[in-house]
């Protein structure tokens, strides 16, 4: 008896087309038709708000109303499926490169994947990283056969657009100024202690770092990012890699237990 | 061991990575990370259902059948890029 008028509720609540629900009555209005709309509008203020909290840059690149806009359709669209707020919105940047008005800013999907990234990070479990003194002890003739686990907090997200660029022109970090948007960027997304850190990665350096979350030896993980890009810094990264408190513990293969 | 990098080349750049980490850069990220323990970032821990909904909510009663003209008005029109200002114009070839 309560299900039906639960699942009435529900989707009259995200469809101001829907009429409200039989059952409901109140002292003063029968149906009450206001007191609906205002909790409807409520409950699509406060998720179109959990948007704007978790994607501010995306807002700024398209502004306030354009947002809202987008923001209100995929409400409706895409409901709440977790009680966690701050995990809502995982599907939008797909929604956003479904939408149609926003086609004309191809960057923007990945703008908002790099902020759905940072969330993420931002929420994902805690671990003590390893400092480059951790490593200082290996044997370099060993080091090919290394194999590291990666920080829980780290994100990568690849873009065919300048996706670091254009979010840090918009986070505060840059001066909005000229961008070729053709320019390809990864960044890397992480949080070694309580700051979300955001870099764009080198040439080859997704590759590296994929390779590596894959479980594949440092040599192995240097050989891919060498096959995507001819002018991978395998020093650069490495110095990255350790020194940036992106590992949490390693192995070399003659080793059975991780060293952390 | 992949054969496009040897075990002398692979030692070198370790040997290099760690010259260029040896100054303890984490020992000071952890001296910053003090500043913000316990503190959660703002609107992150918050329910962003919770302040100031109910205003945003009852304000916006009529908003709903609002038609919208969706055109980008942020900064995507002031980030110059080839193909003119934020690529929002038709581009005329």
């Amino acid at each position: 008896m309560f299900a039906p008028l639960q699942n009435d509720f529900a989707a009259a609540l995200l469809d101001a087309h829907k009429a409200v629900p039989d059952a409901l009555t109140a002292h003063n209005a029968n149906p009450p038709v206001k007191r609906f709309a205002v909790y409807r509008n409520n409950v699509i203020v406060g998720l179109v708000n959990a948007l704007r909290t978790r994607f501010p840059a995306t807002e700024k690149i398209v502004g306030a109303d354009f947002f809202f806009a987008m923001a209100r359709l995929f409400v409706a669209a895409h409901p709440p499926r977790s009680k966690i707020l701050s995990a809502y919105g995982e599907d939008f940047p797909d929604f956003i490169a479904t939408f149609e008005p926003a086609a004309e800013l191809p960057y923007l999907p990945d703008v908002a994947r790099l902020e759905a990234a940072r969330t993420r990070a931002y929420h994902a479990a805690d671990a003590e990283p390893l400092s480059p003194q951790d490593f200082g002890a290996l044997d370099p003739a060993q080091i090919g056969n290394l194999r590291v686990t990666l920080h829980p907090s780290l994100q990568i997200v690849r873009s065919r657009h300048p996706v670091v660029t254009i979010w840090a022109m918009n986070a505060g970090d840059m001066a909005l100024g000229p961008v070729d948007e053709n320019r390809a960027e990864d960044a890397l997304v992480s949080r070694p202690g309580f700051d979300v850190l955001v870099r764009q990665l080198p040439p080859g350096g997704a590759a590296f770092l994929l390779a590596l979350a894959r479980g594949e030896a440092l040599a192995s993980a240097a050989g891919a990012a060498l096959d995507e890009a001819s002018d991978f810094d395998l020093a650069a990264n490495l110095a990255g890699l350790i020194g940036s408190g992106a590992t949490t513990s390693f192995t070399l293969s003659d080793q059975k237990d991780p060293v952390s | 061991m992949n054969a496009k990098i040897t075990a002398a080349a692979l030692a070198g750049s370790f040997a290099a990575a760690l010259a260029v980490t040896a100054t303890p850069a984490l020992a000071q990220d952890k001296a910053n990370m003090e500043k913000c323990y316990g503190v959660s970032l703002a609107g992150k821990n918050d329910c962003a259902a919770g302040p100031g909904t109910t205003c945003a909510g009852t304000s916006k009663v009529d908003y709903q059948g609002n038609a919208w003209k969706y055109v980008a008005k942020g900064t995507c029109v002031s980030m110059k890029t080839p193909k003119g200002t934020g690529s929002l114009s038709v581009i005329k070839s």
